[in-house]
C-alpha cells in the first residue's frame, strides 16, 4: 500500500485552518477496543493524514523506533511513556488535538488491556462519540464487548465501528461482514446502534481520509467523513434547575454560595429550595468578577449566589426550583462498573459521591452481575462485585442524599464510589427507593427516625431488663431500679402488674387476664410485644412479670435483632421454692425455670441483700450495654 | 456558551474543588503566559481574591523582565508571594552551563528540588499548576488531580481513575496533589483568553527585531522563534499557522528521548 504524500495533504490543511470556525467546541472522540487491535496506530496515522503533526515529530518517532530496532510504529506518537514504547502497549489514556477540513477534534486514545480499564473509563467518560476498533484477523474479543457495554453506561451514544488490519485478511469482504453482524447484534443488546462499519488499515491509512482501491466493495464514508457526522453533546435545555453547592465563601462582607448549574437555569429573584432539608430562600444577586453584571445563568455555568434570606446552606446541598424537587432518599438501585483491585463487598463502608455530596454508604445487595461477554446475568447469588465487573446493586447511604434517576437527569443521577482513598467505581442511579414523594408536593422529607437517632438523643442504648421471681417481690426491686436509673439521667420505664393489667384488659378484653402468677402463653406474648415497642422508642424498659422461657427466649432474639440490649434476672428470697414452681399455669409450667435462661440469679429479701442485688444489676447494665457510668447514687 | 467560556468554567470548577479539599493550597506561578492566565482564573473563581500563596521558583537564571513583571503583579494583584530557590546548589555552582550539571540535571536541582523544599517547608497538600495536555506526550496523559508521593514522585504507571468531574481528593499524609486546571486548554486557547480578558503578559512574548519567546524558561535553555507578532491577535494568527511545537525551543527536553519523562516522574511540573 502506497502512502499518500504529505505535500498533497498539506495544501488541504492550510485552507482548513483559516476557515476553522472559532467559538465552537471540538468534538471529543474516544478510541476504544481490544488490546493490540490498532487504536494508537490509528490515532498516530490519522494525525499524519490530517496534517496535524508538528514539524520533526515523525523524525523523532523514526529515531525512537530505530533505537529499539523495530519497524516504524505510528502508535509511538500517542504512546509517550518509555515503558509503553518498549512493550508496544498503551498504559494510560492520552488526549490530542486534530483538525479535519471541517472542524477540530479532541482525540482520546484509550488503552485496550483489561488491566488498564480504569484509564479507559477516565478517557471515555468525557467523550461525545466513540470509534470502536476491531482487528479483522482476531474479530470481536473480550474488551471489544466490555468497552462497548461501558460506552452505553457512560452515556456515549454516537459510535462508528472500524474493522482494522484488513490487510491481514486479504481485504476479504466476508470477514468484514461477519464481524459487522456479530458486533451489531452485541451492541444492540448494549443499547447502542453504530452509525456505520468501515474497513480500514490503520497502519497504511486505508479508508482513513478518503476512498481506497484496496476495498472496492466498500462504498461508505471514510473515517474522517464519518467523524464529521458526529455532534457535540448538548446540555439538555428543558430540565429543571439543579445547582449542587460546591462551597460557601465570605468575601467583602458577602456570603456567596458557589456551584455549577448542572441543569436548567437560574435568575435573580428566583425562589430556591435546598435539598436535603427543604429550606427556601430567593436569589438576591449572581456575583461575578471582571465581567458584566449578571441577571441569570444557564446550564454549565459556575455561579456565585447571594441569598435574600439568611439560611444555613452547606456544600452538598442541591438548589432546585419550587415544586421541582429531586428525590431525597438513602436507598436506591444503581448500575455500576467496579474498577477497584479489591472487590466491592456487601455491607462494607464506601464513600459515595453524587455531584458535590459525599456520604458513607453500603451495598445492601448485589442484585445482578452482568457478564460482559454475553450481556447475560452471571449465575448464582453474589456477595461482591469483582475487579472490572459490571453489576446492579442496591445502595444504602448513612445520611439521606438528593438524587434524580439517571433517566430524568444525567448530571444528578450519576455516582462514583471511593474505596479508601481512591475512586474505584462509578455508575448511574436507575431506581430510587424509599423516597417520600416530594415530587408531588413540597415541604421537607418525612423521614422515619431510626433507633440510632434515639440512642443518640437519650445518650444510651435501649435495653430490656426482664425481672423474674415472686410478683410482689420483683415489683419492689424493679421500682427501686427504675428510680436509680432515672436519677442517672436515663430514659427508663417499668412495666409491672400496676400498669400492665389495665393495658392488657383494654387491648384484648377477650384475653383471659390472670394475675401474674397465672400468665397464659397468649398474655405473655402480648406483654413481650409491648416491651419491645417501648424498647424501640429508645427506653430502658424494665418488665417485672414472670414469663415462660420460650417467650423470654423469643423476646431476647427479637430485641437483639432490633439492636436492643437484653438482660434477664431471676430474683429469689430465702425460703422461696424455685421460681418455676411458682407459676402454676399449665402452659407455662412446662418450660419455665431452667437456670441457664437467666443472665443473673440474685438473692433478695433483707435490705442488704436487696442493695447488693440492685448494685449487681446496675453494674451489669453499665458494663454490658455501655449505659452511662454511675454519677453518685445510693441504693 | 462559547468554547472559551466552557474552558473557563471548567477551570473555575476545578480550582474551587481544590480550594475546598486542600489546605494548605498553593499556586505555582512561573510568570509565563499559562500560569498568569491561571492566576486570572483564580481571581475569577474567588471574586477578585487570591486566597492562597503564589509560589515562584526562582532559578536565578530567569530573564530580568520576568522578575520585573512578577513584582509588579504581586503589588497590583495583592499576592502573597513565596519565592523558592535552591541556594545550596547555586552556591556549589552545580548548574548549567557555567557549572558541572547537564541541562536536565540543572532543571531537576534548580526547579524540582527547590519546589520540593518549598512544599516541605510549607507542608502544601495541594499545588495548582498550569500545565496543558497539548504541550507534550507525558502531559497528555495527566489527570486533573494528580497525586505525588512524599518525594514528589509521579506514579504514572498506576494513576487513579478520574471521571465525571469527580476527583481523587483523599490521600495518605505526607503526599500532595498537583491540580491541573488548564489541562484541557491549548496554547491558542490561552492566548485567545489573554486577549479576551486583557490579561497582562511579559513583553518577551512579543516580537522584537524579528524574534520572540514562545515558551519562557531560564535564559540558557530557552530560545526565541522567528516572528513578526507584536500583538496578541498576531500571536494567535501565527500559532494557527505554525507547524512547530511549543516546547521545541526548550533545550532541556531535547537531551534524550526520555529526558522529559524522567524530569516529570521525579516531580517536575
Ligand atoms: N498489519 C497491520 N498491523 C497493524 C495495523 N494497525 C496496527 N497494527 C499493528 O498492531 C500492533 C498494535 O497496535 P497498537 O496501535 O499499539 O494497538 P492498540 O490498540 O493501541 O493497543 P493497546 O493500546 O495496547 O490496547 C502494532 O504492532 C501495529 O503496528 C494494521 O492496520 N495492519
Ligand atoms: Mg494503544
Amino acid at each position: 500500500m502506497e502512502q499518500r504524500s504529505v505535500e498533497s495533504l498539506l495544501v488541504e490543511i492550510q485552507t482548513t485552518k483559516q476557515s476553522m470556525p472559532s467559538g465552537d467546541s471540538p468534538v471529543r472522540v474516544v478510541i476504544v477496543g481490544h488490546v493490540d487491535h490498532g487504536k494508537s496506530t490509528f490515532v498516530g496515522r490519522l494525525l499524519w493524514e490530517t496534517g496535524s503533526l508538528p514539524t520533526g515529530k515523525q523524525e523523532q518517532i523514526q529515531t525512537a523506533c530505530q533505537r529499539r530496532g523495530v519497524k516504524f510504529e505510528w502508535a509511538f506518537l500517542m504512546d509517550a511513556f518509555q515503558s509503553e514504547r518498549d512493550q508496544n502497549i498503551t498504559i494510560d489514556v492520552a488526549q490530542t488535538w486534530l483538525h479535519t477540513a471541517t472542524r477540530e477534534y479532541v482525540i482520546i486514545d484509550a488503552p485496550g488491556h483489561r488491566e488498564f480499564l480504569k484509564n479507559m473509563v477516565t478517557g471515555a467518560a468525557s467523550a461525545d462519540a466513540a470509534l470502536l476498533l476491531i482487528a479483522a484477523n482476531e474479530g470481536v474479543r473480550e474488551q471489544t464487548r466490555q468497552h462497548g457495554y461501558l460506552l452505553s453506561l457512560l452515556g456515549v451514544r454516537q459510535l462508528v465501528v472500524l474493522v482494522n488490519k484488513m490487510d491481514l485478511v486479504g481485504y476479504d469482504r466476508a470477514v468484514f461482514s461477519h464481524i459487522e453482524s456479530e458486533c451489531s447484534a452485541f451492541l444492540k443488546k448494549a443499547g447502542i446502534e453504530p452509525q456505520v462499519f468501515i474497513p480500514i488499515v490503520a497502519a497504511d491509512g486505508v479508508n482513513l481520509a478518503g476512498p481506497s482501491g484496496e476495498t472496492p466493495w466498500y462504498q461508505g464514508p471514510s473515517v474522517v467523513a464519518a467523524m464529521d457526522g458526529f455532534e457535540c453533546l448538548k446540555a439538555p435545555s428543558a430540565l429543571p434547575l439543579r445547582i449542587p453547592i460546591q462551597d460557601v465563601y465570605r468575601f467583602d462582607h458577602r456570603r456567596i454560595l458557589v456551584g455549577r448549574v448542572e441543569s436548567g437555569q437560574v435568575s435573580v429573584g428566583d425562589k430556591l429550595v435546598f435539598w436535603p432539608g427543604g429550606k427556601e430562600a430567593s436569589v438576591e444577586t449572581i456575583e461575578a468578577w471582571s465581567a458584566p453584571k449578571k441577571s441569570g445563568a444557564r446550564t454549565g455555568e459556575t455561579v456565585g449566589l447571594t441569598l435574600k434570606e439568611q439560611i444555613f446552606v452547606e456544600r452538598g446541598q442541591v438548589a432546585t426550583p419550587e415544586g421541582m424537587p429531586p428525590d431525597v432518599t438513602h436507598k436506591f438501585k444503581a448500575r455500576l462498573f467496579w474498577l477497584g483491585k479489591e472487590p466491592l463487598v456487601r455491607n462494607r463502608s464506601y464513600k459515595l459521591k453524587v455531584t458535590t455530596q459525599e456520604v458513607s454508604c453500603q451495598v445492601l445487595s448485589v442484585d445482578r452481575v452482568i457478564d460482559a461477554d454475553s450481556l447475560g446475568e452471571v449465575a448464582g447469588v453474589r456477595d461482591s462485585v469483582g475487579h472490572n465487573e459490571v453489576a446492579e446493586v442496591t445502595i444504602h447511604t448513612r445520611t439521606p442524599i438528593a438524587i434524580d434517576p439517571y433517566s430524568e437527569n444525567a448530571a444528578t443521577g450519576r455516582l462514583v464510589l471511593a474505596d479508601g482513598t481512591m475512586l474505584a467505581g462509578g455508575g448511574i442511579a436507575y431506581k430510587v427507593l424509599d423516597a417520600p414523594s416530594l415530587k408531588a408536593g413540597k415541604g421537607p422529607a418525612a423521614e422515619r427516625l431510626t433507633l440510632q437517632q434515639r440512642h443518640h438523643r437519650f445518650g444510651h442504648k435501649s435495653v430490656v431488663v426482664w425481672l423474674a421471681g415472686e410478683p410482689a417481690e420483683i415489683s419492689r426491686i424493679a421500682q427501686r431500679l427504675e428510680c436509680i436509673l432515672f436519677a442517672r439521667g436515663m430514659a427508663v420505664f417499668l412495666l409491672d402488674e400496676s400498669n400492665l393489667t389495665g393495658v392488657l384488659t383494654s387491648m384484648a378484653p377477650d384475653l383471659e387476664t390472670l394475675p401474674p402468677s397465672r400468665t397464659s402463653w397468649n398474655v405473655a406474648a402480648a406483654i413481650s410485644e409491648t416491651v419491645l415497642l417501648l424498647a424501640q422508642a429508645g427506653l430502658v424498659t424494665l418488665v417485672a412479670w414472670p414469663l415462660p422461657e420460650s417467650v423470654a427466649a423469643s423476646m431476647r432474639a427479637l430485641a437483639e435483632q432490633k439492636n436492643v440490649g437484653f438482660l434477664s434476672v431471676l430474683l429469689s428470697s430465702p425460703g422461696d421454692t424455685p421460681a418455676g414452681d411458682r407459676v402454676d399455669s399449665p402452659e407455662v409450667a412446662a418450660d419455665q425455670g431452667s437456670p441457664s435462661a437467666y443472665d443473673l440469679r440474685l438473692d433478695i429479701g433483707e435490705q442488704a441483700a436487696d442493695a447488693a442485688a440492685l448494685t449487681e444489676i446496675v453494674d451489669k447494665l453499665t458494663l454490658g450495654f455501655q449505659l452511662p457510668p454511675p454519677a453518685d447514687y445510693v441504693i | 456558551m462559547t468554547h472559551l467560556e466552557k474552558l473557563e468554567q471548567q477551570s473555575i470548577y476545578i480550582i474551587r474543588e481544590a480550594f475546598n479539599k486542600f489546605e494548605p493550597l498553593g499556586l505555582l506561578w512561573s510568570v509565563g503566559k499559562d500560569s498568569s492566565a491561571l492566576l486570572w482564573l483564580v481571581r475569577k473563581a474567588f471574586f477578585g481574591h487570591v486566597p492562597f500563596p503564589v509560589i515562584h521558583i526562582d532559578t536565578s537564571y530567569k530573564i530580568p523582565e520576568m522578575i520585573e513583571y512578577r513584582d509588579r503583579l504581586m503589588r497590583e494583584w495583592n499576592l502573597n508571594l513565596i519565592v523558592g530557590q535552591n541556594q545550596e546548589v547555586l552556591a556549589r555552582g552545580e548548574t548549567y552551563p557555567n557549572g558541572s550539571a547537564s541541562r536536565v540535571r540543572c532543571c531537576s536541582l534548580l526547579k524540582t528540588e527547590a519546589l520540593n523544599q518549598v512544599i516541605h517547608q510549607h507542608r502544601f497538600s495541594g499545588l495548582i499548576v498550569g500545565i496543558r495536555r497539548d504541550e507534550e506526550g507525558t502531559r497528555s496523559k495527566e489527570r486533573y488531580f494528580s497525586p505525588r508521593d512524599k518525594s514528589s514522585e509521579w506514579n504514572f504507571k498506576n494513576q487513579p481513575p478520574e471521571f465525571w468531574d469527580q476527583f481523587n481528593t483523599d490521600f495518605a499524609p505526607g503526599t500532595h496533589v498537583r491540580v491541573h486546571p488548564l489541562l484541557h486548554w491549548t496554547e491558542v486557547n490561552v492566548w485567545e483568553y489573554i486577549h479576551h480578558e486583557k490579561i497582562p503578559v511579559v513583553s518577551l512574548y512579543f516580537a522584537n527585531k524579528g524574534r520572540r519567546y514562545r515558551s519562557l524558561g531560564c535564559a540558557p535553555c530557552s530560545a526565541t522563534v522567528a516572528s513578526e507578532a507584536k500583538t496578541v491577535p498576531e500571536i494567535i494568527d501565527e500559532l494557527r499557522k505554525t507547524k512547530q511545537s511549543e516546547r521545541s525551543t526548550r533545550a532541556q527536553d531535547q537531551e534524550s528521548e526520555d529526558a522529559f519523562e524522567r524530569l516529570r516522574q521525579s516531580g517536575y511540573m
